[in-house]
């Protein structure tokens, strides 16, 4: 892959290497944010609303105000002063109106959770007991909780003509109508997400520190430091300098970090008005009711196909719950619609989409936002097999495009190149071996046993660069020892960036990884970049790498050209030592080039500047396709409504892997999210709009006992950019539910039911069997 | 609220304070004692992050209360090796199999294995899987920690 192979040494990009953060994370030396301690820190607490609609009638303050140990009990009124705009610079739709209520509740509450007054006391446990001591009085009003009712019921915000966020379609089509009335086969269902969470281990969480100076650090569990500086910023109206957020250890994102949501912004608010430095960790209720929630959507597919069951129109109307304080408003799910026709041959295409307001927890992206793009086209192809009476497989082979049949023009306009779905679905296929599988299920049924063969397709779209996310950075610099420190504006939640970023930066300097140390989480070093955030990591942060990498390594051989009279060709760099093609009598190192650069400026060539260091400021293509098919196979008692997932086969096509063994761990990760929405996780309301997953043991995650041996098959399609790399932090999780659905739906076909409504748990599919 | 005088053994060392009666070890270990291994993943004794040994059995430090603890012998994250530099061979393991991600849950995942380890019977491969169902993993899909139980119990199929 290497443009200049002569001064590459040992390859470390495609190797599992052992990662560098693993020594301090094993031994509990991380520093996660509550591990933080600022000296005269307070620590805060939010009383929040009970009622999921009302009027706040009497807010008492006295007694929680009076408690010793509480420094300030803040309601709206007081932190409007500082004027905060906590709208979402990044993501909000242009023109759309904001549900702005300030950072406090002011005159009603519009969610279970929505924060009211914020308490600031000498320790935690005293600002829970202040809490406990503010009095509330509500008049409780019908709350707005589901799609269904957000269409016809009053505003969530009153300010608001109703309650729609956005709205979008592929315009008027009056001949798909025609396709459709003529077609062989039409085949229509609504499929219905259930509301996930992301649930890292760590909840979010901040420490906010103001000075005298009017600048404010702002310690933060971020999924990066330079876009919520800059959202801060933009937010108290601070110059850029002003504020600087530093992350450490995070303890898992999946967007739910992505962007300061408004009681982050409240604890900043404090923080200042206080002049004091101030600690939130989000409690793990207040995180299952206010933190944020996604996948509480639906989609209405209506697939046209011919006699020869070759796909001929689909037309698709999406619905998003966004609740009442989404992060934005505008949502990632907006590239639902638009990823539909996925890697198929789709004619004709119509699509609507539509976001809601409701008195809930807020939309939060939530890795792969638009996967029910994935999951709903998916699962629907199935069911048109089944009443087509066509395999599944073969109906997909005959719709999807392969490696030869690129560049081509998907029906949402999208080009689809360097990606091979044809090439991982034979993969995946051979490796399950399907006739294998169908005698062995033959088999089961004739003893009352149910198996299921489940398959899914898919295209990730990853490091979609627009607006702040257009670029990412990197400056690397050889110290005068000749070891190596490059600042990124990557920023791991448990990515391995440092490592990945390190394989790439050593390969291509030619120097032992054991040298580089990456160093990335304040947004004061180096400018403006993105972060984790839309699976862009290795793309645009190994872009930067390798640019910043290579004009640095350009400038180490023009030194050593000068210094041994060669040309800049034939300097040759491997593992930190330097010798020059055609004088094998000169053996020179890094370390004295790095020498040479910062202390013997005579010794450079002329008019070169000193010192050893680049930094490149890299722009992505507008958007990096990854794909994959993942293939499972189940076993779901009817008794008991079990589902017991028995292989499960991941053919991914990344690019070029940097780390095989990260890369892995991203699919496996997603994979396990997506089994856990199918099979477990439900964040339910009931219908006074009272949250009924409350702690861990009412939100199920997948445990070690639930999850398959992922069986990793990998194909090898370089993207266009540098080194080759694409995104895959998100294919696992949009991917694995189609999978598993396809799977039971295969299992209980028997029985003659559609599987479209989530989550399939076992009460769920037991009550389903018995209707 | 009245104070409690609290003393034992953490990692080797002896150490004490005063504290109120509500103060669950794991708050005395991470905000009064600085051993900020042990981590609050949920608070109510099901996500395991919190985990530590206690007379060599691992308890939930959040569902435990400092002065419970006192007079015994506490082991934590901390205590398993000399520091980043040395690992114990399990932690050693963890890395080798990629078993962690962000490390937000591994600290208790290590000392329910150490701790099952270092039991008589050792338990075998379906054992510890069971034992460690008691931890959540957000980040793994918890295939890391599987390939470690393998590799522990490799002698004992």
């Amino acid at each position: 892959m290497s443009e200049h192979p002569i001064a590459t040494g040992a390859r470390f990009v495609g190797k599992r290497i052992q990662r560098k953060e693993d020594r301090r994370l094993l031994t509990g030396r991380g520093t996660y944010i509550d591990d933080v301690v600022v000296a005269g820190m307070l620590h805060a607490a939010f009383v929040r609303s009970n009622v999921a609609r009302g009027q706040i009638l009497r807010l008492d303050i006295a007694q929680a105000r009076a408690l010793p140990g509480v420094f300030a009990v803040y309601i709206a009124a007081d932190l409007d002063q500082l004027g905060c705009q906590p709208g979402n610079p990044v993501f909000d739709m242009p023109g759309c109106p904001s549900p702005d209520n300030g950072l406090l509740a002011r005159t009603d509450v519009r969610f279970v959770g929505d924060p009211v007054a914020i308490v600031l006391a000498t320790t935690r446990a005293i600002a829970e007991d202040a809490v406990a001591l503010v009095e509330v009085d509500y008049r409780a009003e019908a709350p707005v909780i589901g799609i269904a009712a957000a269409q016809t019921m009053p505003p969530v915000h009153p300010h608001l003509p109703d309650n729609l966020v956005n709205a979008m379609d592929s315009g008027r089509d009056d001949e798909i109508d025609a396709i459709f009335a003529s077609a062989a086969h039409v085949v229509e269902d609504t499929i219905r997400n259930c509301r996930q969470a992301h649930m890292p281990m760590e909840t979010r969480g901040l420490v906010a520190a103001p000075d005298g100076t009017g600048e404010l650090t702002v310690h933060a569990a971020c999924q990066s430091p330079h876009l919520s500086a800059l959202h801060i910023a933009t937010a108290f109206n601070m110059n850029q300098h002003q504020v600087r957020v530093i992350g450490k250890d995070v303890g898992g994102g999946f967007g739910l970090k992505m962007s300061p949501q408004r009681d982050d912004m409240a604890v900043i608010a404090a923080a200042i008005l206080a002049g004091r430095p101030v600690k939130w960790i989000e409690d793990r209720l207040e995180n299952l009711i206010a933190g944020g929630q996604s996948r509480e959507d639906q989609m209405s597919v209506r697939l046209a196909f011919d006699a020869d069951h070759r796909l001929l129109a689909a037309d698709v109307e999406y619905d998003c719950d966004f609740g009442a304080y989404p992060y934005a408003t505008q949502s990632s799910a907006s590239l639902v619609t638009p990823m539909f026709p996925g890697p198929y041959r789709l004619p004709r295409y119509r699509w609507k989409a539509k976001g809601w307001y409701t008195n809930t927890s807020g939309l939060v992206p939530y890795r792969g936002p638009w996967m029910l793009e994935m999951f709903a086209r998916e699962a629907m192809f199935d069911v048109a097999a089944r009443e087509m009476g066509a395999d599944s497989i073969e109906l997909r082979r005959k719709n999807i495009i392969g490696k030869p049949d690129q560049p081509f023009q998907t029906a949402a306009g999208f080009v689809l190149a360097d990606i091979s779905p044809r090439e991982t679905m034979e993969l995946a296929v051979s490796a399950i071996d399907v006739p294998a599988f169908r005698r062995d299920q033959a088999h089961a049924r004739e003893q009352g046993r149910y198996l299921g063969l489940g398959l899914a397709n898919g295209i990730e779209p990853t490091t979609v660069s627009f607006g702040y996310f257009a670029s990412d950075m990197a400056h690397v610099r050889i110290e005068a020892n000749g070891r190596v420190t490059a600042m990124t504006t990557t920023f791991s939640q448990g990515h391995g960036t440092v490592t990945s970023l390190a394989q790439v930066i050593a390969e291509r300097l030619g120097v032992p990884f054991e040298d580089v140390t990456v160093v990335e989480g304040d947004s004061s070093q180096i400018g403006f970049g993105s972060g984790a955030g839309g699976s862009r990591q290795a793309v645009a942060g190994g872009g930067a790498a390798i640019k910043a990498s290579d004009l640095l390594r350009e400038k180490i051989q023009r030194i050593a050209a000068h210094a041994y009279n060669a040309s800049p060709e034939a300097v040759r760099i491997e593992n930190g030592v330097i010798t020059i093609e055609g004088a094998p009598e000169v053996r020179s190192s890094v370390a004295e080039i790095a020498q040479i650069a910062y202390v013997a400026p005579d010794r450079l060539p002329h008019d070169m500047e000193m010192g050893l260091e680049s930094q490149y400021r890299y722009r992505p293509p507008p958007m990096v396709l990854a794909n994959a098919t993942h293939a499972c196979i189940c076993e779901v008692d009817v008794e008991t409504g079990k589902v017991s997932i028995l292989r499960w086969v991941a053919g991914s096509d990344c690019g070029e892997l940097i780390n095989p063994a990260i890369v892995e761990g991203q699919i496996a990760g997603g994979v396990v999210q997506g089994i856990g929405g199918v099979l477990f996780e439900h964040l339910r309301y009931d219908e006074d709009g009272q949250p009924l997953a409350v702690t861990l043991k009412d939100y199920l995650l997948p445990t070690g006992l639930d999850v398959p041996r992922i069986e990793y098959q990998h194909m090898c399609t370089p993207s266009s950019t540098p080194g080759g790399f694409k995104g895959v932090g998100e294919g696992g999780a949009m991917i694995s539910p189609p999978t598993l659905v396809n799977a039971i739906a295969d299992a209980l076909a028997p029985f003659g039911k559609r599987w479209l409504n989530m989550p399939l748990s076992p009460d769920r599919i037991v009550c389903a069997l018995e209707q | 609220m009245s104070l409690h005088f609290v003393e034992f053994e953490l990692n080797g060392c002896q150490i004490d304070g005063m504290v109120e009666a509500r103060r669950t070890l794991l708050d005395f270990l991470r905000c009064d004692v600085g051993c900020t291994g042990p981590h609050a993943g949920c608070e109510h004794g099901v996500c395991g992050a919190c985990t530590v040994l206690v007379e060599g059995q691992a308890v939930r430090s959040c569902l435990m209360l400092a002065v419970q603890a006192n007079g015994k012998t506490v082991e934590t994250v901390e205590g398993l090796s000399g520091g980043p530099k040395e690992l114990h061979p399990i932690q050693q393991l963890f890395r080798e199999e990629f078993a962690l991600q962000c490390g937000f849950c591994t600290p208790g995942f290590l000392m329910t294995l150490v701790a099952l380890d270092r039991s008589e019977p050792r338990p075998n491969a379906a054992e510890m899987r069971e034992a460690l169902s008691g931890h959540l993993c957000r980040c793994t899909g918890y295939q890391g920690v599987l390939r470690v139980i393998d590799r522990l119990t490799e002698d004992r199929k």
